[in-house]
């Protein structure tokens, strides 16, 4: 997907995981998995440069969409489908 | 034509029949979504790499058994308990080795306990989480620990004096050797 697209994306639920290093922001995202219907959207917010490449890992693992990330200011924004 | 390569039904299913057993006997074998860890070592930057492993595992759904032994036993203790009735060298091990977790040493530039100060500064600046959130972590998504029976029988440790974790157990070795057997990955730590 593209920047534009991603940033259209309606989002069921969006986590804030700037606070935590790695493995923290996987944590969140799969408490946060558990609240949202299949076929909908989470947004994961992190810090951590090592999320850019653990969640897509996760997402395979679990089957999940990995559908791709926006870069901001100092944190991404990462999107995904729930199987 | 021999007669044994012919397609008949009755080849058919006993070609059938071989397959079918063949499948459940991979099937049977077929190692476990499982992460089974010893821990030996009871130093903070090891039981550390071995709690974020654990959790970024479960996080992925992976089942994990951590069989926490020898030196690595110290890490469990509850610093608030203290049990009657110990031995002398069982007093003398009590003493020596770490008070649970937060006690524990790093197994380089410790520098007479700078060193885990440093450590535990910096793993707050850089938001990582600290042993004892990485242990409620651990119990929310369902990590068990294993406490290794021949070793506290060793040093004098009573069941009574570690943390209070709800997947707690006390096995010996014959436990995680048959645990490791069905995971698909078996560390030592």
């Amino acid at each position: 997907m593209t920047t534009e697209e991603l940033k259209n994306l309606t989002v069921a639920k969006s986590v804030d995981a700037r606070g935590t290093a790695c493995p923290g922001p996987l944590l969140e995202a799969k408490k946060a998995i558990g609240t949202i219907q299949s076929g909908e959207i989470l947004e994961v917010l992190s810090a951590d440069e090592g999320t850019k490449n653990d969640l897509p890992k996760w997402c395979n693992k679990q089957g999940n969409e990995f559908l791709g990330m926006v870069e901001e200011n100092g944190y991404y924004k990462l999107y995904l489908r729930k199987k | 034509m021999e007669k044994s390569n012919e397609i008949t039904m009755e080849n058919f299913l006993a070609e059938l029949e071989n397959l079918k057993a063949k499948t459940s006997q991979l099937e049977n074998s077929a190692k476990k979504d499982q992460l089974s860890i010893a821990i030996i070592s009871g130093d903070m930057d090891k039981i550390m790499a071995g709690m974020i492993i654990s959790l970024a595992a479960a996080a992925m759904d992976t089942k994990v058994k951590l069989f926490f032994s020898f030196w690595g036993l110290a890490a469990l203790r509850d610093p608030k308990k203290t049990v009657k009735g110990k031995n002398f060298i069982s007093k003398m091990f009590g003493c020596m080795l770490p008070k649970g977790y937060g006690k524990l040493k790093l197994s380089k530039h410790n520098m007479c306990g700078m060193g885990p100060m440093m450590m535990k500064n910096l793993m707050k600046k850089q938001h990582v989480l600290s042993l004892d959130e990485m242990f409620k972590e651990a119990a929310e998504l369902g990590i068990e620990i294993t406490a290794c029976e021949m070793t506290m029988n060793l040093m004098g440790f009573k069941k009574e004096e570690f943390i209070d974790y709800p997947h707690f157990h006390i096995a010996g070795a014959a436990t995680f050797v048959a645990d490791a057997g069905e995971s698909a990955m078996q560390w030592m730590i």
